[in-house]
C-alpha cells in the first residue's frame, strides 16, 4: 500500500506541533473569512502569501489547506443565521437553512452542516489521496498538445460554464490573459505590453495582481456600498441533532458527497452545480417534500456535504496537474510557483513529502473545524458586527504591506492601485473575478505549453492535434461551445416545459444567483438582472 | 409639544420607551422614536428589527398616542441622530436610557447618554432599565 505509507508519512509531518499550530490558525482564518461575505478564502491566501515567504512551504500549505476548508464551513453559518451567503458555494444551504433557523432549528440546521461537511470532507480528502496518483500516472503520458487543450478546456469552462453571462465571462478572461502576457516573451525576449516601462519587463507578480482584484477592489467595492440596513441575526445555541435529524440527514451526506467530489475534480468544476444537483434531488427522494421550502433538513445536508466534498475534489486537478478549477485553487498554485515548486504530474514525485502533508492537514483540518465548529457556531456570528470600516482598513493594510514587500519597489503599489480600481470596476459592471485570475494564473503557463507544442512541430498548427486526448478534449470544448444554441434553438422548436427542460432551466438558477464569482456572492445575489435565466423561477419540477 | 426617546431594544432602551410613552400620555404630545444605526456592519444589535418596531407601533395606535418612528441609516452615531430630531421636532423633552459602563469603556467607547446630556437644548429624562429580577 504505497498510497497509505506516503499518508501516514504525510500525517507524521502535519502532526509536529508547529505545524499542527499552522493548521489551527488556518481554520480559524478560514472560518472567519468564511462567514464574512465578501471575503473568502481565495482573497485570505492572496493577502497571506507575501507573509509566508519565511515559513517553510509545508508549513504554509498547511495553513493555506486549512483556509480553504475552513471557508467552505463558515460559508453555511452566515447562510442559515443570516440567509446571506457567506460562500457562492453556500447559496443552496441558504434556501432551506434559514427556513429551518426561522422556525427555531437554527441549531439542527447548523450540526447538520458541519457534520456533513465533515464527512464529506473526509470521504473527499480519502478520495482525492486515491485519485490523484491515478491521476498522476495517467498525466505523466500526456505531452504539450494534450496540456495546452486541458487548459484551454479548464478556462473556457470556468468562463462558459459558471457565471451568467458568457460575454462578461470572456471579458473578464480577455483581461486576465492580457494582463498575463505583460513582460518578457519567455522564447524570444521581446518585451509585451511593457510600454517603455523597464519595471514591466519582469511581467506584473501575481501576488500584487491577486490582492489587487480580490482585496483592493472589495475594498473599493464596500465603501461605494457602504451604508446598508443592518440584518438580523437568528440567535442560537450550541448546535446539536435529534435522532430523527441523523435519521434523515445521513444518506443526503453521502449522496451530496457523490455530486460533489466528481464535479469539484472536473476542470469545469466549481462547488454551484453539485450543491444545486444536491438539492434538486434531496427534494425529490424526500419522504417529507412538503417540508421543502418550509426548512428541510435534507435542503441543508445535501449541499453543505457537496460543497466539501467539492473542495477536496477541486484539490485532484490542483495537485495532479497543476490545474486550478476555482480562484482558491488558482491562488494555491500562484503559491506553488511563488515557493520554486513547479506544479504539474511531476509533483508527487519531486515534493512528495509536501503533497502528502497537504493531503494529511486536510484530513486534520476537517477534524479541527468540526471541533471548534460544533460549539462556537454562535461566537462565529458575532464576527458580523464587527464594523466594516475598521475590517478594512485592516485588509488595505495588509494588502499594500504585502503588495510592497513582494519587490520592494514602489512601483508595485502604483500596480495595486490600478489593478484595484480594475477590480472595482468589474464589480459595478458584473464581471466575474474568477475568469480573470485564472487567466493571469494559466496564461503564461498555457502559452509555455503552446510555444512547445508548435516547436516541436516546427510551427505547423496541425501538432497541436498530433495526440488522440488532445482531439478528445477539443471535441468537449466544442460541444460545451456550441451546446447552448442547440439548447436554445431546441427549446424555440419544443416550447412545452417538459421535465428536462424544467431541469435544465433551474440549472442555472444558481449560476444567476452567483454570476460565477466565487468570493462576492453576497453582493451579486443583491442584483436584480437575472441574466439568461429570467423565467427560471417558474419551473416548478 | 414634542417628546423624543432614543429606543434600542435592551431593558434600557425598553425602559425609556415605557417612560416616554407615559409622558406622552399625560401631556398629549407627539412621540418621536428614534431607532439608529451607523449601518456599517452587516449585523447591528442596535437595530430593531420589523416585528419589534411594528408591535411597538401597534401599541401606540391602540393607546392613541399620536407618533413618529424613525430609524435612520446614515453613518451618524445615535446620539447626533436624537439630538438632529430634538431640533427638528422642537422637542420639549427627550427620554433616553441609562447603563452602566466602567469609566475605561467609557474612555474608549465614549457615551452616547453623555454626548445628549450636554449637548441637548431641552430637559432630559434619563431612566434605567427595571432591576432584574
Amino acid at each position: 500500500m504505497d498510497v497509505l505509507s506516503s499518508l501516514m508519512d504525510g500525517f507524521a509531518t502535519a502532526l509536529t506541533p508547529m505545524n499542527l499550530l499552522y493548521a489551527v490558525i488556518g481554520v480559524l482564518l478560514g472560518s472567519a473569512v468564511g462567514v464574512l461575505p465578501g471575503l473568502g478564502p481565495a482573497m485570505t491566501i492572496a493577502l497571506l502569501l507575501p507573509v509566508t515567504y519565511v515559513l517553510e512551504p509545508t508549513s504554509a500549505f498547511i495553513m493555506f489547506a486549512g483556509i480553504y476548508y475552513g471557508g467552505m464551513y463558515g460559508g453555511s453559518t452566515t447562510s442559515i443565521l443570516l440567509n446571506t451567503p457567506g460562500e457562492s458555494s453556500s447559496v443552496v444551504t441558504a434556501i432551506e437553512g434559514n427556513k429551518m433557523a426561522k422556525a427555531g432549528r437554527a441549531a439542527q440546521a447548523l450540526a447538520t452542516a458541519a457534520i456533513g461537511s465533515f464527512v464529506a470532507g473526509t470521504i473527499g480528502t480519502a478520495l482525492l489521496a486515491v485519485c490523484a496518483p491515478i491521476v498522476v500516472e495517467f498525466a505523466v503520458s500526456l505531452g504539450s498538445p494534450s496540456y495546452f487543450a486541458i487548459m484551454i478546456l479548464a478556462l473556457l469552462a470556468v468562463t462558459a460554464v459558471l457565471g451568467s453571462s458568457r460575454l462578461r465571462g470572456f471579458a473578464s478572461l480577455g483581461l486576465g490573459l492580457a494582463i498575463g502576457l505583460v513582460g518578457m516573451d519567455s522564447v524570444t525576449g521581446q518585451r509585451r505590453l511593457t510600454f517603455g516601462q523597464p519595471l514591466l519587463a519582469d511581467g506584473l507578480d501575481i501576488v500584487v495582481v491577486a490582492v489587487a482584484i480580490f482585496a483592493v477592489g472589495e475594498a473599493l467595492w464596500v465603501a461605494a456600498h457602504m451604508r446598508r440596513t443592518p440584518l438580523q441575526v437568528i440567535p442560537v445555541g450550541r448546535p446539536w441533532m435529534g435522532k430523527q435529524d441523523w435519521k434523515r440527514s445521513w444518506k443526503p451526506w453521502l449522496r451530496g458527497t457523490a455530486f460533489g467530489f466528481p464535479f469539484g475534480a472536473l476542470p469545469a468544476g466549481g462547488a454551484e452545480i453539485p450543491t444545486f444537483l444536491s438539492y434538486v434531488t434531496e427534494k425529490r427522494l424526500s419522504k417529507h417534500p412538503e417540508e421543502f421550502g418550509k426548512g428541510a433538513i435534507e435542503g441543508v445536508a445535501g449541499p453543505e456535504a457537496a460543497n466539501n466534498a467539492a473542495a477536496a475534489g477541486t484539490m485532484t486537478p490542483l495537485l495532479a496537474l497543476g490545474l486550478p478549477t476555482n480562484a482558491t485553487a488558482a491562488v494555491m498554485l500562484a503559491a506553488f510557483i511563488q515557493f520554486g515548486i513547479q506544479p504539474g504530474p511531476q509533483l508527487f514525485a519531486s515534493e512528495g513529502p509536501l503533497v502528502w502533508a497537504l493531503i494529511a492537514s486536510l484530513f486534520i483540518g476537517n477534524f479541527l473545524l468540526l471541533l471548534i465548529n460544533l460549539p462556537l457556531a454562535p461566537m462565529w456570528a458575532k464576527i458580523l458586527q464587527l464594523p466594516r470600516p475598521y475590517l478594512y482598513a485592516g485588509i488595505l493594510f495588509f494588502a499594500t504591506l504585502g503588495a510592497y514587500s513582494v519587490n520592494l519597489q514602489a512601483f508595485d503599489l502604483v500596480l495595486l492601485l490600478v489593478l484595484g480600481a480594475l477590480g472595482f470596476m468589474m464589480r459595478r459592471f458584473g464581471l466575474p473575478v474568477l475568469p480573470l485570475i485564472l487567466g493571469v494564473i494559466l496564461g503564461p503557463r498555457i502559452e509555455g505549453q503552446l510555444r512547445k507544442t508548435l516547436q516541436l512541430s516546427a510551427g505547423d498548427p496541425a501538432g497541436l492535434f498530433s495526440e488522440p486526448i488532445a482531439i478528445g478534449v477539443y471535441i468537449i470544448i466544442a460541444i460545451i461551445l456550441i451546446f447552448p444554441f442547440l439548447m436554445k434553438l431546441w427549446r424555440r422548436n419544443h416550447p412545452a416545459p417538459s421535465l428536462l427542460s424544467a431541469n435544465a432551466t433551474r440549472g442555472s438558477e444558481p449560476t444567476d444567483v452567483t454570476r460565477g464569482n466565487v468570493t462576492h456572492a453576497s453582493h451579486r445575489s443583491d442584483g436584480s438582472d437575472g441574466g439568461d435565466g429570467g423565467d427560471a423561477g417558474d419551473g416548478d419540477g | 409639544m414634542s417628546i423624543i426617546v432614543g429606543y434600542v431594544p435592551t431593558p434600557e432602551g425598553a425602559a425609556a420607551l415605557e417612560a416616554a410613552i407615559a409622558e406622552a400620555r399625560k401631556n398629549k404630545s407627539l412621540l418621536v422614536i428614534i431607532n439608529s444605526s451607523r449601518g456599517d456592519a452587516l449585523v447591528d444589535k442596535r437595530y430593531a428589527q420589523v416585528e419589534d418596531i411594528a408591535s411597538i407601533e401597534e401599541r401606540l395606535k391602540k393607546e392613541g398616542i399620536e407618533h413618529i418612528i424613525q430609524q435612520p441609516v446614515r453613518g451618524n452615531d445615535a446620539a447626533t441622530e436624537v439630538l438632529q430630531a430634538a431640533e427638528q421636532h422642537r422637542a420639549d423633552l427627550v427620554v433616553i436610557g441609562l447603563r452602566r459602563r466602567t469609566p475605561v469603556g467609557k474612555l474608549i467607547m465614549g457615551s452616547t447618554s453623555q454626548q445628549i446630556l450636554l449637548e441637548a437644548d431641552c430637559p432630559i429624562l434619563a431612566v434605567k432599565a427595571a432591576p432584574a429580577h
